[in-house]
């Protein structure tokens, strides 16, 4: 299932990485500034469209969104 | 009683993180009109300093302008001091809408809504026009006024990255499927005092059906070759779907701002937006200040000409000096210094010197991108820069960092 991380770290860094900011598995994204809320909103988005699955709100917190492992784990709970 | 030493206890812990974490405001007491020189209490009790304020959004040298001023003392002596109502109610005096059509003329819209600040206008327009089958794309550096009038629509909503007009059009691709799109941005950009580039935007939006919304608060009466705002820099007057701007900066400074744009849209707020259904009205001594503003605007373009060239100036001398500034061409100067102790020792050095300029530092800007955020007016006289020069230049040396590259001035001072 790594695969999963490097779907999102492409992601991540296609839509938030410039010169000025380089971003592992590990960049705190939320809690650093490098990605804001409204964000972390295209980005479930694109997450519920890339493996067809449904991630409830409340499991869509900013902690869970922070780094590019944490929204792993989450995106791994809902595939089945 | 209600507020135990429980409930105390919580806020007292609040604000002592915020004092911990360096994030404390603190206020300056000026006790002299809004103006180039003024008279500054800091801190509290400390004796009264005169100084030079390069931080105040008085673009144009109106906030005590005698022709403002004299026209605010008639309005109050003609229409009295409060409304006391609504708008809809019995809030709406001849010269608001007078002021209405005075902003739809000035900005080349259809129509105009005031509203008691452009906080107010971000923070009602959205909702007023949206519904969940619509999408808000901005530009990830708007006003946190706009963040928030965002957080109050049900719309679906997305960022673009600052500017880049490619990752714009990939999401406007993406969201085809949605009712209406509306592409968001700031005029000029409060921190970085950059420009957006409503022109390639206008073109993004004409080719994939969007609404063009854009807050001009930094740009309306001087941006542009007759001070229209951001639209008339771009050449895309008459193109702005939506534009909001305060009354707060340029354009007398003391408060109010509006929604102007398509007629349809402007009806929708007055029916809908809830900052002006459930406010008062603009009292009538802003309003008469803000129509005096107006005029003089009409009369010349002395005023917007000479803050660019007061601008020009100082931009010039600062790089000129060593100093490393946010590229740009507005009156807002940021002199970068990327630490934040450092972006707070050089403000209160600087004041030490009699020049009032504040320090910003994450969160209000990136992390690793402290400044001092300078902002230039038609107040400002060639002494009152030069000696502002002077003082930044004697600070510079102080710590180093004339002539030192981002580099280097983070090697020694760290982010």
């Amino acid at each position: 299932m790594d695969d999963v991380k490097d779907v999102i770290l492409k992601y991540v860094i296609e839509e938030y990485g410039d010169e000025d900011h380089v971003i592992t598995n590990e960049t705190p994204l939320i809690s650093g500034g490098l990605v804001d809320s409204f964000s972390m909103v295209s980005l479930k988005r694109f997450l519920e469209v890339k493996y067809k699955i449904s991630i409830p709100d409340e499991d869509a917190s900013p902690e869970a969104f922070d780094s590019v492992n944490k929204i792993a784990d989450l995106v791994k709970r809902f595939i089945s | 009683m209600s507020y135990s030493e429980h409930t105390r206890g919580i806020y007292q812990q609040q604000l002592n993180d915020i004092h911990e974490a360096g994030l404390f405001k603190q206020e300056r007491f000026i006790h002299s009109p809004q103006a180039a020189d003024i008279e500054v209490e800091f801190p509290s009790g400390a004796d009264l300093k005169k100084v030079i304020n390069v931080c105040a959004n008085n673009y144009l040298g109106l906030s005590s302008h005698p022709e403002v001023v004299k026209a605010a003392h008639e309005g109050l002596d003609t229409r009295g001091y409060g409304m006391s109502s609504v708008r809809f109610i019995c809030g709406t005096q001849d010269i608001h809408r007078e002021l209405e059509k005075v902003v739809t003329d000035f900005l080349g819209t259809e129509d105009t809504i005031l509203f008691p600040s452009c906080m107010d206008a971000n923070a009602g327009v959205f909702e007023a026009i949206l519904n969940k089958d619509d999408i808000m794309i901005s530009d990830r550096l708007v006003h946190a006024s706009i963040v928030d009038g965002m957080r109050l629509c049900n719309a679906e909503h997305d960022t673009y990255k600052h500017g880049d007009m490619e990752h714009l059009e990939k999401k406007l691709q993406q969201f085809q499927d949605k009712r209406l799109r509306v592409i968001i941005n700031d005029g000029v950009y409060s921190m970085d005092g950059d420009t957006a580039k409503l022109d390639e935007v206008v073109r993004l939006a004409e080719a994939y059906d969007a609404l063009v919304f854009v807050d001009d608060s930094h740009a309306s009466g001087f941006i542009g070759k007759t001070g229209l705002g951001t639209h008339e820099k771009c050449g895309v007057v008459g193109k702005m779907d939506i534009i909001t701007t305060t009354f707060g900066k340029a354009l007398g400074g003391a408060s109010g701002g509006c929604v102007s744009g398509r007629k349809e849209i402007v009806e929708m707020c007055r029916q809908r937006a809830r900052p002006y259904l459930f406010s008062n009205a603009m009292a009538p001594v802003i309003i008469s200040g803000v129509l005096k503003a107006f005029e003089i605007l009409k009369r010349s373009t002395e005023l917007r000409d000479k803050l660019e060239e007061n601008a020009h100036y100082w931009r010039r001398g600062l790089t000129e000096a060593g100093f490393i500034l946010k590229k740009g061409d507005t009156p807002i100067v940021p002199v970068m210094l990327f630490n934040a102790k450092l972006s707070q020792d050089f403000s209160r050095d600087l004041y030490g010197e009699g020049i009032y300029a504040i320090g910003f530092f994450f969160p209000v800007v990136a992390k690793g991108q402290a400044r001092i955020r300078t902002q230039l007016s038609a107040g400002h006289e060639k002494h009152h820069l030069d000696k502002a020069l002077e003082a930044f230049i004697k600070i510079g040396k102080k710590y180093q960092i004339l002539g030192k590259s981002e580099e280097e001035i983070i090697a020694m001072y760290g982010l």
